[in-house]
């Protein structure tokens, strides 16, 4: 890149968290400062996306471009800055709500494009900012405020989502695995094409079943068990795998052409950097289609 | 007195090939020095239905896709019979012989008949049964006087990028049934004055309104298909190993406008396209657009409504919905062309003011104006102005992307610049963007921030072209419009031109920001007022109501899903006065 060695402060903000003390979401936060650090990205070259959630405020907290959007709709916001600049690195990120639930027909759009987006989900299975209803990936029987009876529906297994819809990168964190975490995020950020990160990430305040010790007591690391990245049908295999041993680490990691890099527009170079004047010419040529 | 304009109602099922003949006749005349306004009025089916393409053309300038038709080709028994009445006095019926039959309808006795024995003549070229649509055509053009050569040529053009037997059995059935009318029936009176040697552009709305895309610039076109905005989408796609845009579909119209603020944000030029139920679905992003002072285009092409209601008809029903679209008050420029023409400068303008105010543009046509075909001049390449900003450099301090401003208007930067680095959020924020809403509400802030977006508005108004009341300021009644219906109003008043009352013309062009001064001092002045919607409400009255205290109390309001036509306007006018 060019540019002098980075130092953790230079993608600190003075903004001060919003999460409450213990919050998974911290562990995140600090694994992308250093990722990003360790990569010496420019921070001028990054852009990060929020939707809308108690994680979603992650934006304000690290230096460097930032969208703060709407609430599920950070992968099309992010999509769109990618097409227009494939030149910057883009990191999307969110809760499950906002990924799994009410953004769950872009998160499996995203994918089958094979976008070069990392996408960090901070799963609490819970809505925090709301003040702990339901979540999509809630466990079936969840006593929310939401569902006084229990939830009924069965959680959506984002892993398996990312393997059957075309990501590239499929991976789980754990908030409680500081190490594995930030280097699941620096090889994410590395990745060329759609990059999944679900990080279980626990709500201390309203989430009081799937808490730091229940994952503790279930986590492994795949690259313990010499997990084969390359192959489908074992990583679709381990995806099945939660309520007792649940795996962490890389899942699947391929490579395959990018949405950007196959969109024949693009092969100019990015479309900021163009000249709008030409478009008068080019439409005044058409014109004469008309006759 | 010859005719100097014809009329022309093709109809049949689906499938049935109308379009293709109705282009071709439309075309043709394009391609004769004649004005031509083609309309096309189907349903929601690829096989089957009721359809007709009607073509009006001649010399002078055509506002309509005609009234009363001198020529119905009717493709089948049924088409006939529902259109026959339609045919005016001493026009005709042109028909397959073979396949339709006219004894059982009782068809008015100056309508002329012209039985084509399609079989007969077509023994010798094959069976295709789309050829009995040239066949017609070359009759027709017999009996109106257009030479053959202008047929062929049109043919050739259509079809020589096809197979090379299809062009030559389609000319050779041309010919013939050119020479059939030749010699079993009697020439018509037309005397379309057609100059062969001047050939007219032939475009849709929808083409205007993608080509103005192209001009201005636009770098990014994002679209889920919807009638009758997906030719958009079509048309743009095609041309884009020429234009080098970057357009895509995308799953949904949530993600459409998203991903065109972000591709927005990145700064590229960019644009969206839908009709009302996608327009739905875009709702919250128009805000999103507002509040990160992101600029973005959006058309909206209305169809009739509510929900999914009649997606292949025409309609101005969503007039409050681009008002009121998204929650919360922000700064939106709402703006509907008013022909086809038009199209293709408002777009440009709608780029250059979302960009200059970093705001959404939301230009709203409908179907009839989107899809229709009309002839025009040549448009003005050479002296549009981009508009484009200068973006932002770093001075040394923490970039302030949301600074407090006369006009309300802070420079921007965009990702990738050094020294501006800022986060653009859907949250209400400080000048610096960060977000002031979660850990307590600067109300101050707040204020301050939302006079500073709301001040765009005053300054956007003063810009926009003041409405101009067109025609006889001493009228005996002012017809008020908007979008689609202008040329319509038009051809009403011309064709009153000798009448006794006289009529003007007000039409709204920008409805948001409104122009609501002006607007009220030419309706207080106004001896009769009309208010010409195709809508059940009169929405744009309502919206004059809104803005100006002035109430309108006659209304000419259709929304049966077709156009209106002149007569209905000047049978109004009569009933008012």
């Amino acid at each position: 890149m060019g540019i002098k060695s980075l130092e953790l402060s230079d993608y600190k903000t003075e903004t001060i968290p919003t999460w409450c003390p213990g919050c998974g979401d911290f562990a995140v936060l600090k694994g992308m400062h250093s990722a990003l650090t360790k990569l010496n990205i420019d921070p001028k070259d990054v852009v990060i996306l929020s939707g809308i959630g108690c994680s979603s405020n992650i934006t304000g907290f690290i230096n460097s471009y930032g969208f703060h959007g709407l609430h599920g709709r950070s992968l099309p916001v992010a999509s769109g800055i990618k097409l227009a600049n494939p030149e910057l690195k883009i990191i999307a990120s969110g809760g499950d709500g906002d990924g799994y639930g009410i953004g769950l027909g872009h998160f499996i759009h995203s994918m089958r494009r094979n976008i070069d987006i990392t996408y960090i989900v901070m799963n609490n299975q819970i809505y925090g900012l709301t003040t702990g209803q339901a979540s999509p990936t809630s466990e079936k029987g969840m006593v929310t405020k939401s569902t006084n009876t229990g939830v009924l529906e069965i959680p959506v297994n984002p892993i398996a989502l990312g393997l059957v819809s075309g990501a590239t990168y499929v991976s789980r964190g754990f908030s409680g695995d500081a190490s594995q975490l930030t280097s699941l995020i620096e090889q994410g950020i590395e990745h060329k094409g759609f990059s999944l990160i679900d990080v279980m990430s626990p709500c201390v305040t309203y989430n009081k079943i799937n808490t730091y010790e229940w994952f503790r007591e279930r986590v492994y690391r795949l690259e313990e068990e010499n997990h084969n990245v390359i192959n489908m049908e074992e990583a679709i295999r381990k995806s099945q795998e939660w309520d007792v041993k649940i795996p962490t680490g890389i899942f699947y990691k391929i490579n395959r052409p990018t949405y950007e890099d196959e969109e024949p527009a693009l092969k100019e170079g990015n479309l900021v950097s163009r000249d709008i004047n030409t478009g008068k010419q080019i439409a005044k040529d058409i014109f004469t289609e008309f006759i | 007195m010859s005719k100097k304009e014809v009329t022309l109602r093709v109809g049949g099922a689906a499938g049935d090939g109308i379009a293709s003949t109705g282009e071709s006749f439309a075309k043709m005349c394009a391609r004769s020095g004649l004005n031509v306004f083609a309309y096309n009025s189907y349903q929601s089916v690829i096989r089957g239905g009721f359809i007709w393409l009607q073509v009006h053309a001649g010399k002078k300038e055509m506002y309509s896709h005609g009234n009363d038709l001198d020529f119905l080709i009717a493709l089948n028994q049924k088409e006939l019979e529902r259109n026959h009445k339609d045919v005016a006095d001493n026009g005709g019926i042109i028909f397959n012989s073979d396949k339709i039959k006219t004894d059982k309808i009782e068809i008015n006795e100056k309508v002329k008949l012209f039985p084509i024995p399609v079989k007969e003549i077509m023994s010798k070229f094959g069976r295709n049964p789309i050829l009995q649509n040239t066949v017609t055509l070359g009759t027709l053009v017999r009996l109106i006087g257009i030479e053959y050569d202008a047929l062929w040529n049109v043919i050739t053009d259509y079809f020589g990028k096809k197979k090379k037997s299809a062009l030559e059995v389609n000319l050779s059935v041309s010919r013939a049934g050119y020479e059939y009318a030749e010699s079993n029936f009697e020439k018509m009176d037309f005397d379309l004055e057609c100059d062969y040697n001047k050939h007219k552009h032939l475009i849709t709305g929808n083409q205007s309104i993608a080509l103005g895309a192209i001009a201005a610039g636009c770098q990014f076109y994002c679209a889920y298909p919807m009638t009758p905005a997906s030719s958009i989408l079509n048309w743009l796609d095609a041309k884009s190993a020429q234009t080098k845009m970057v357009v895509k579909q995308a799953e949904d119209e949530i993600a459409v406008l998203n991903m065109a603020i972000g591709a927005g944000f990145a700064g590229a030029r960019s644009m969206v396209g839908t009709s009302g139920g996608g327009f739905s679905l875009m709702t919250e992003a128009v805000g999103l657009a507002a509040q990160t002072e992101t600029p973005v285009v959006i058309i909206n092409s209305m169809r009739g409504g509510p929900s999914t209601g009649l997606p292949t008809k025409t309609e101005q029903a969503d007039l409050f919905q681009a008002i009121g679209a998204s929650q919360g008050d922000f700064p939106k420029i709402v703006v509907a062309p008013s022909d086809v023409r038009d199209c293709f400068y408002t777009v440009i303008e709608a780029f250059n003011l979302a960009e200059k105010y970093q705001i959404p543009a939301i230009v709203l046509s409908d179907l009839l104006l989107s899809e229709h075909m009309e002839t025009i001049e040549m448009l003005d390449f050479d002296n549009m102005k981009h508009y484009k900003e200068e973006l932002a450099k770093s001075n040394g301090e923490r970039f302030r992307r949301y600074k407090f401003t006369e006009n309300g208007v802070s420079q921007r930067s965009i990702p990738g610049t050094e020294g501006t680095i800022f986060q653009a959020t859907s949250d209400e924020h400080n000048d610096f963007g960060d977000i002031i809403s979660d850990v307590f509400t600067d109300e101050e802030m707040r204020t301050r921030m939302q006079q500073k977006r709301m001040r765009k508005m005053g300054y956007l108004l003063k810009e926009l072209p003041e409405p101009k009341l067109q025609g006889d300021s001493d009228a005996e009644i002012t017809l008020v419009g908007w979008g689609s219906t202008s040329p319509i109003i038009k051809e009403a008043i011309d064709v009153m031109q000798n009448d006794d009352i006289k009529v003007n013309h007000l039409h709204l062009k920008y409805l948001v920001p409104f122009h609501s001064d002006v607007v009220n001092n030419i309706l207080n002045n106004a001896k009769n007022v009309l208010d010409i919607e195709t809508n059940y409400t009169g929405q744009l009255s309502r919206l004059i109501s809104m803005e100006t205290g002035f109430s309108i109390k006659n209304k000419l309001l259709k929304y049966d899903g077709e156009p209106i036509y002149a007569k209905h306007i000047i049978n109004k006018i009569k009933e008012v006065i």
